[in-house]
């Protein structure tokens, strides 16, 4: 549709772009909105963004020992652009502790794009059969997480 | 045929004083769009409608997705 439209225009004599991913890429990445349903509440807004990550080559062992004996949370696996690359049950961090982290980490996980509406989250919580979800912006960079009761 | 950009251009781009042009209709507009973005829905792009924009400065259009 904008290809047509930018088509139409630079015929009539403008300098045009297209901007092809549109606005659910920009609404994706996490930047503004204006619009009557603008202000409404999105999993951005209610992610947890202090959340434990660790790079993939990291031992098991090293990142428990890090994390702590306390912790429930699942660990979130991420490259040096902090773009996400698996997600590690917090009970998998009790397998051998010299295994690197990639070889316990879900290469797959469920994520949510910042914009999804928060009460759009319960369905896809049940559709999925999952208790978290990470939240990334459509580059794959992660922005927190979302518990099932987060909302 | 006009130059396909990402939206790191298009923020570029409109802080330079490019027009952002959401071409959906306006019920979908006026629901959500890219701040600053005025609406000429393709069904009613022509001549006339489109001397809202100033020829001088670049024009961005774009829509929902990949469409």
């Amino acid at each position: 549709m904008s290809s047509r439209a930018a088509s139409r225009l630079q015929d009539l004599g403008f300098t045009v772009y297209r901007y092809q991913a549109g606005k659910a890429d920009w609404f994706a990445a996490g930047l503004p909105r204006e619009g009557k349903d603008a202000g409404m509440p999105r999993v951005a807004d209610i992610a947890a963004r202090e959340v434990p990550t660790a790079r993939p080559e990291e031992k098991v062992g090293d990142v428990r020992k890090r994390l702590g004996t306390g912790n429930v949370e699942p660990l979130i696996v991420v490259d040096a652009d902090r773009v996400v690359l698996g997600l590690v049950a917090s009970e998998s961090l009790n397998a051998d502790p010299q295994s690197p982290i990639e070889d316990v980490m879900d290469p797959a996980p469920v994520t949510f794009r910042p914009n999804l509406r928060v009460g759009e989250m319960p369905a896809y919580f049940k559709k999925e059969g999952i208790q978290h979800a990470l939240v990334t912006t459509s580059d794959g960079v992660l922005v927190g997480l979302v518990h099932q009761h987060s909302e | 045929m006009p130059t396909v950009i990402d939206r790191r251009d298009v923020q570029q781009l409109v802080q330079q004083g490019a027009q952002l042009v959401e071409v959906l209709g306006a019920k979908e507009y006026e629901a959500e769009h890219i701040p600053g973005a005025i609406n000429i829905p393709l069904k009613t792009l022509n001549r006339a409608t489109a001397k809202r924009l100033d020829s001088r400065h670049p024009v961005i259009t774009y829509c929902h997705d990949n469409q």
